[in-house]
């Protein structure tokens, strides 16, 4: 027989009682017991990122000192039961009733997302990054990003993307394009913008 | 206006805030998980499976062999030649023999251990040389001669009298190394069947419809009882347009326990289902005249293709067919062979059978320009073929932009106030590329269109788009809202798109060979265009009031279908609509590379991509599909590469050991678009895809030449290959000194 554990997750603000094999990993625990299934598994073994969630001591004070959500993990190589002492953040639990975090915001914004399975670990690792460096320069994004890989993109949108939610640049401010006629569309693009607020 | 908006993606919010559905999110009470075995041997003779005693593990369910599923597949039809799970012979190390089907997927896992499978193991084919010099020895019994999946001879002109009155020639060897896709998701399936009996499979493929149709094959059930949904789909960029094991195993499996099954593939099995970039190995001239212009062109190409033929019959054409544009050629040959081998299957990545000539004929015209001293960029404009026009192997240019890109990423990366003024170790170079913009037929012949859009619209002012087509994260979705309210003049957020569920959407053929926003994109055109006439003719101070009168005037809800028909394209002669596309997109490279000379190593500091996509009808979504495009192309030149070892084990299935690169190592990408306005493109549209992937890895070879005088000619420019190639260079030095 194998042996189960019952243990207690503090996630997204809700403690929960699960009885689970010991070797559950907290990945798993999230998408297939509490079926928080935006934390996304991509490769099982810690190498790409996809399962990240944000971890910091339960009971901490350092959301109130200014230390946000707490550090970066990789909930598939954490197992369920040695996350009981941690306070856990899901992509779920980034948004509040008022809204998306601006993380999120400006991920969907600027077109950072295009498969978008990686993106909900890339955007954890974002806020991380931007709860302790409010206005990071681009090698301090490139490196605090480097343990989320992304197929899709070459990352260059999902730097624009921690610009924007950082405050350094706005959505609009993409490098103009060098031919006449693309720039032709990017006046069209500001039309738009105006009727579709 | 709506088209050629930067319009955010319609499924931006529920990527963002973790509440898209994709494969792997999907559950059912009762589910059932399974898991495949698969084969330690690169070839052998199956000589029985057991699973009884898998059977008797507690939360085993049920077992699955070959015998329950023997019908061949595969998504050419003139190629089947793949089972779900092997009968009698596995031709590669990951081979499918087993599926264990339990409660629980750890339970499935252990079930596997203890399947009894006798083999006779015999000798492995790992090479295309070995492949040719041992006919006797069968990879794969569909070849008919050896062991070639495909081979052919096309020649355009008096190819050897062009080269022997040449000015310049350059005739060198190439090797180009196999990489794979590695979307971030791993491929998943789900299947239930209802109380009817109708079958269901949630699969991430980016081919619903072909997937729809080999199911139905394969497990004898009539198509109308069969559906294929697309969920949300992790990126694919050509490793999920096949059919694939773990869909005809999860649907059987359905079918014999009455309870919805799901597989998930490990990141290992990722590996082994692979259809990745093909090795290719090219024996390649390229002769020009005094005046740099393109007499001859003719290319030996050696295709290894592993254990099934995947899209493999159209690899050995895109290898040849492709390559005679953006310049013109004086004469032209190719003689291409893809050899079955017994490792994973190659397939369609990104920019398929196109990237590895490609890479080989930019460094050699360099090389044979250099001879005659004429500038890199110079000389690609001078053999510029033009618009309206036709290739020298028959294919039809439309639009084409490839000047312009030109001119585009000489200005922005300073070519001419910069280039042999870096500094030593620092060096530029350019390369320029042509794609299709979707293949000219489907895979399967048929009259019907390959592309349908059906639009509905509500009383409420509400549209809703039903489309065959699979939004695999290049947005598809996204513009069809935008051609909606192009053309009906409605909000773009007020239509809903309903996509990829072959029970509901017309038939579209996928998302592969590129052909996605301009079939799609005209098709919802066209359906568009038919109610806007509607609308405009009932008139209404609101979208939503002309929506009811004109269904009143209609009386009948109003909708309408559109389709994109296929056109009768390409050469006069065998294969000669192969590499045939409605229109062909256009791109220009310039690479920025430092070389550390003392060491090899070497890094690419920053790529300017300029691609004509006819018109781009979201420059934010073609802009992510450039970057994203040189990121991969980059990629292959700075680090991937699929390696085995001699027993055809391979090496290292995992993210740790298969490197991509991470944010630390990609260069820096500037994208520019360059707008054609393609005639026959919706809107003036063309694809923006796969065509930038291609220019990225000559680029970066003709700066590291300009950057220390080294020619490399295999992939990938590993820091030991540049650095055992310096010193050869030092030697030839030193003996001219």
């Amino acid at each position: 027989m194998r042996k189960t554990a019952t243990i207690r997750l503090h996630v997204n603000g809700e403690e929960h009682a699960l009885a689970v094999a010991v070797q559950r990993t907290l990945l798993e625990a999230l998408r297939y017991d509490l079926m928080l299934t935006g934390s996304k598994q991509g490769c099982d073994k810690g190498d790409c990122g996809a399962c990240t969630v944000l971890a910091r001591p339960l009971g901490s004070r350092l959301q109130a000192a200014g230390f946000g959500r707490g550090e970066a993990i990789l909930s598939c190589i954490t197992l369920a039961a040695d996350a009981q002492d941690l306070e856990i953040t899901t992509i779920e639990g980034l948004a509040t009733p008022s809204g998306l975090d601006p993380v999120q915001r400006a991920f969907a914004d600027v077109g950072a997302l295009q498969c978008g399975f990686c993106q909900p670990g890339m955007m954890l690792s974002a806020r991380a990054l931007l709860d302790k460096c409010a206005k990071p320069t681009l090698p301090q994004i490139q490196e605090a990003l480097s343990g989320n890989l992304c197929r899709c993109t070459g990352y260059t949108k999902i730097y624009e993307a921690v610009e924007v939610a950082a405050g350094l640049r706005s959505p609009a401010s993409r490098a103009p394009v060098a031919s006449e006629r693309a720039a032709a569309s990017d006046s069209k693009a500001q039309a738009v913008q105006e009727i579709v607020p | 206006m709506s088209v050629g908006a930067r319009f955010p993606k319609v499924d931006g919010a529920a990527k963002a805030d973790g509440s898209g559905i994709y494969a792997d999110d999907i559950a059912f009470p009762r589910m059932l998980h399974a898991k495949i075995l698969r084969s330690p041997h690169a070839n052998a003779r199956i000589r029985g499976v057991d699973v009884s005693e898998a059977l008797r593990l507690t939360g085993v369910v049920a077992a699955l062999t070959g015998d329950e599923l023997p019908a061949k597949y595969g998504v050419i039809p003139w190629t089947h030649d793949e089972q779900a799970l092997a009968t009698d012979h596995v031709r590669f190390v990951g081979d499918e023999v087993a599926c264990i089907a339990a409660t629980d997927e750890r339970t499935a896992e252990e079930a596997l251990k203890l399947v009894r499978v006798e083999y006779e193991v015999l000798r492995a084919l790992l090479s295309p040389e070995d492949a040719l010099a041992h006919p006797e020895i069968k990879v794969n019994e569909k070849a008919k001669i050896g062991n070639i999946t495909k081979h052919v001879n096309l020649q355009f002109g008096d190819v050897d009298g062009a080269v022997a009155r040449a000015a310049a020639v350059a005739h060198e060897q190439y090797e180009y190394a196999g990489s794979t896709h590695v979307p971030i998701e791993p491929h998943c399936a789900v299947a239930r069947v209802d109380a009817d009996g109708n079958l269901t499979v949630w699969s991430s493929t980016q081919i619903p419809h072909y997937l729809h149709r080999e199911l139905s094959r394969v497990l004898g059930l009539p198509p109308a009882k069969v559906r294929v949904i697309q969920p949300l789909l992790g990126g694919a960029f050509g490793g999920k347009s096949d059919p694939f094991s773990l869909e005809f195993c999860v649907a059987k499996l359905a079918l014999k326990t009455g309870r919805p099954v799901k597989i998930l593939f490990t990141r290992e099995e990722v590996f082994y289902a692979h259809r990745g970039r093909h090795p290719m190995k090219m024996d390649l001239t390229v002769a020009l005249d005094e005046d740099g212009r393109i007499e001859a062109v003719d290319n030996k190409i050696l295709i290894d293709g592993g254990a099934y033929a995947s899209f493999g019959l159209v690899t050995a054409y895109y290898a040849g067919q492709l390559l005679t544009g953006p310049y013109r050629f004086g004469t032209y040959r190719f003689d291409s062979y893809r050899m079955y081998t017994n490792k994973p299957p190659c397939g369609p990545k990104r920019g398929h059978g196109s990237v590895q000539p490609r890479f080989a004929f930019e460094v050699a015209l360099d090389e044979a320009a250099e001879k005659l001293r004429i500038d890199p960029i110079e000389v690609r404009r001078r053999n510029f073929i033009g618009e309206q026009v036709d290739t020298i192997n028959g294919q039809r240019i439309t639009s084409n932009g490839f000047l312009k890109c030109l001119e585009v990423v000489e200005q922005a990366s300073g070519w001419r106030q910069r280039r042999g003024k870096l500094g030593p170790g620092r060096g530029l170079g350019v390369a320029g590329s042509m794609y299709i913009t979707g293949t000219a037929y489907p895979v399967y012949p048929n009259e019907m269109p390959q592309s349908g859009v059906l639009v509905k619209l509500d009383r409420s002012g509400r549209v809703a788009i039903f489309s065959g087509a699979s939004d695999i994260g290049q947005g598809v979705n996204t513009l069809l809202c935008q051609i909606a309210a192009e053309e009906l003049h409605c909000d773009p957020r007020d239509v809903t798109v309903v996509a990829a569920d072959t029970d509901l959407t017309p038939v579209d053929l996928g998302a592969y060979s590129s052909r996605v926003t301009f079939m799609v994109g005209l098709a919802a055109r066209e359906a568009c265009e038919k109610l806007a006439a509607k609308l405009h003719a009932a008139g209404g101070a609101t979208f939503a009031e002309a929506c009811q009168r004109a269904e009143a005037a209609e009386g009948a809800p109003l909708a309408a279908t559109g389709g994109y028909r296929t056109q009768k394209l390409g050469g006069d002669y065998r294969g000669g609509t192969i590499g045939a596309s409605p229109a062909y997109s256009f791109t220009a490279h310039v690479a920025e590379v430092w070389v550390d000379e003392e060491t090899g190593i070497w890094k690419v500091e920053r790529i300017w991509a300029a691609h004509d996509c006819g018109k781009a009808l979201n420059p934010t979504l073609v802009e992510g599909q450039i970057e994203g495009s040189v990121y991969m192309g980059a990629a292959e030149a700075q680090m991937e590469e699929m390696v085995y070892d001699d027993k055809g084990l391979l090496f290292g299935p995992s993210l740790l050991d298969y490197r991509i690169p991470t944010s630390l190592d990609t260069p820096d990408l500037e994208s520019y678009i360059v707008e054609s306005n393609d005639p026959n493109g919706p809107y003036g549209a063309k694809e923006a895809g796969e065509g930038p992937l291609h220019p990225a890895i000559p680029a970066i070879a003709n700066a590291i030449h300009d950057a220390c005088g080294i020619r490399i000619r295999e992939l990938p420019f590993y820091p030991q290959r540049v650095l055992k190639l310096l010193r050869a260079r030092g030697t030839a030095r030193e003996r001219v000194a």
